[in-house]
């Protein structure tokens, strides 16, 4: 107990720090790929075939690519060929890399779950849609994106959950992240290594667990009565 | 409310018009060589037996459904095939589905007032005005606040004709508006039709209902196998149909009622 707590008057500041990094990531990652998603549904659903195709690659491209791999590429061909520059903190470029890669990735999750809420709402409310004159883009965003949403909450929650625990990925993008953290003191202080387990799998835990909760009573509350 | 049906409309000429128009399903000829028009006040109703291409018409009229060839004008205006123009056309044309299909997730008074706030630029207090109006006059007034999920079948059916009486609409189409209700609200629904129908609005009305097609249309058409079998007033449909088929189909109906 001693050597856990002597742990802690060691990396304490950065524990918390390197996971605010995560909270952080997720933040702006969640904001970035949900709009990214929303727009890559509506294309996926449009009458536009190439708008659809896109959407359609785009989904099939990111989904099917691994996240690790979409990360060491943005540190390494983007920036390390590229020379690609966000921001001029050096830091801070890389943790803005990492929240683009992690937003491409996600997006194509969030489009898909979009979609499944799409398959919720029946025909028919688009046909009404039409029926007194809105076109597309007014009847996606006043009657079938909002039916969409209600519908999509449990499987968003998921992309979501998904996320959170993803943002350790970051790791492979240079990112001064919690699980960066855990194998640093996994190195130096190897004495505590399960107990360092335990203490990051928790703080995924105490973040994820209330958003499970937050998702299926969203998901009951919003559903739309038919 | 007559008048304000009738200064819609811009020409003479009828205004729902079918020239030529056909459709397939795969090997299905859905849509045979269908010549139809519709003038001004005039009150339609399309009989015939299920899978006869009677909805498939209805559909057609505000391209919900596609057509292979033919053309299909409103009001004068040939339909376009996609677009602004399409909307902007569909907006006079006032649909009422079987299944209701109100807006799920709106109050029944924001199902009335977003066409004409969203199409036609209505200010919001304005569109309340006129949806309340039309709510008063369909019987479901007390109800504006509620979700459609919370009213019955037949109030539900009701505001849809609301919601599309809302947009002015030079015709009504309605596609089998009762086919989805309890028996004892059938009633409640047709009553609405039956006083749209007096007050002159054009409409298109395939039902199977017959006791509406006696009391209130003008023509009766009977379609069989895609394609306008009879047409005629609803007396002499129903008391002297010509060809066989509308012969068999009323004398189906007489044995099951």
């Amino acid at each position: 107990m001693e050597g856990y707590l002597s742990l802690w008057d060691e990396y304490g500041a950065r524990i918390m720090e390197s996971f605010w990094a995560n909270l952080q990531l997720t933040f702006w990652a969640f904001l970035i790929s949900l709009v990214l998603g929303t727009l890559l549904a509506i294309m996926r659903i449009s009458p536009i075939p190439s708008l659809r195709a896109f959407g359609t690659a785009y989904v099939n491209i990111f989904r099917n690519t691994p996240l690790t791999i979409i990360m060491a590429f943005g540190v390494l061909v983007l920036f390390g060929v590229f020379k690609l520059q966000i921001s001029s903190d050096f830091n801070l470029n890389f943790f803005q890399i990492a929240i683009i890669g992690l937003s491409i990735y996600h997006a194509a999750f969030f489009c898909e779950a979009i979609r499944s809420g799409v398959n919720t709402v029946p025909l028919g409310q688009a046909e009404a849609a039409r029926a007194i004159g809105l076109s597309f883009l007014p009847a996606a965003q006043l009657v079938i994106l909002p039916q969409a949403f209600r519908g999509a909450i449990v499987p968003m929650g998921n992309v979501l959950i998904a996320l959170i625990k993803n943002t350790t990925v970051a790791l492979a993008g240079s990112v001064a992240e919690i699980s960066g953290l855990m194998k640093t003191m996994i190195e130096y202080r190897a004495d505590q290594g399960f107990l360092i387990f335990l203490t990051v799998a928790l703080m995924f835990v105490i973040i994820v667990v209330p958003i499970g909760l937050l998702v299926t009573w969203l998901s009951k509350k919003l559903a739309v009565a038919r | 409310m007559k008048s304000d049906h009738q200064a819609q409309a811009s020409s003479d000429g009828p205004i729902v018009e079918l020239r030529g128009v056909n459709k397939h399903y795969g090997a299905l000829h859905v849509l045979n060589d269908i010549n139809l028009q519709v003038t001004k006040g005039e009150v339609v109703v399309i009989l015939g037996p299920s899978g006869s291409g009677k909805s498939t018409l209805c559909r057609a009229i505000n391209r919900l459904e596609t057509i292979d060839d033919g053309t299909i004008t409103i009001d004068g205006k040939v339909l376009p095939e996609e677009g602004k123009a399409l909307a902007m056309l569909r907006a006079d044309v006032g649909m009422v589905f079987q299944s209701f299909n109100l807006f799920a997730h709106k109050t029944i008074m924001e199902n009335v007032t977003l066409g004409p706030i969203k199409v036609k630029g209505m200010k919001k207090s304005e569109a309340d005005k006129v949806a309340m109006k039309l709510l008063e006059r369909v019987g479901v007034a007390n109800q504006a606040g509620k979700l459609p999920a919370q009213l019955s079948g037949g109030q539900q059916q009701r505001v849809a004709i609301a919601r599309a009486l809302a947009m002015r609409p030079k015709v009504m189409l309605f596609d089998e508006p009762t086919s989805a209700l309890d028996p004892e609200m059938i009633n409640e629904v047709l009553d609405t039709m039956v006083g749209l129908a007096k007050e002159g609005m054009t409409m298109l009305v395939v039902t199977h209902e017959m006791g509406f097609a006696r009391k209130a249309a003008d023509r009766v058409i009977f379609m069989a196998d895609g394609q306008i079998v009879e047409q005629a007033t609803p007396d002499e449909f129903f008391t002297n149909p010509k060809s066989a088929r509308a012969k068999d189909f009323l004398g189906k109906l007489i044995t099951n009622h």
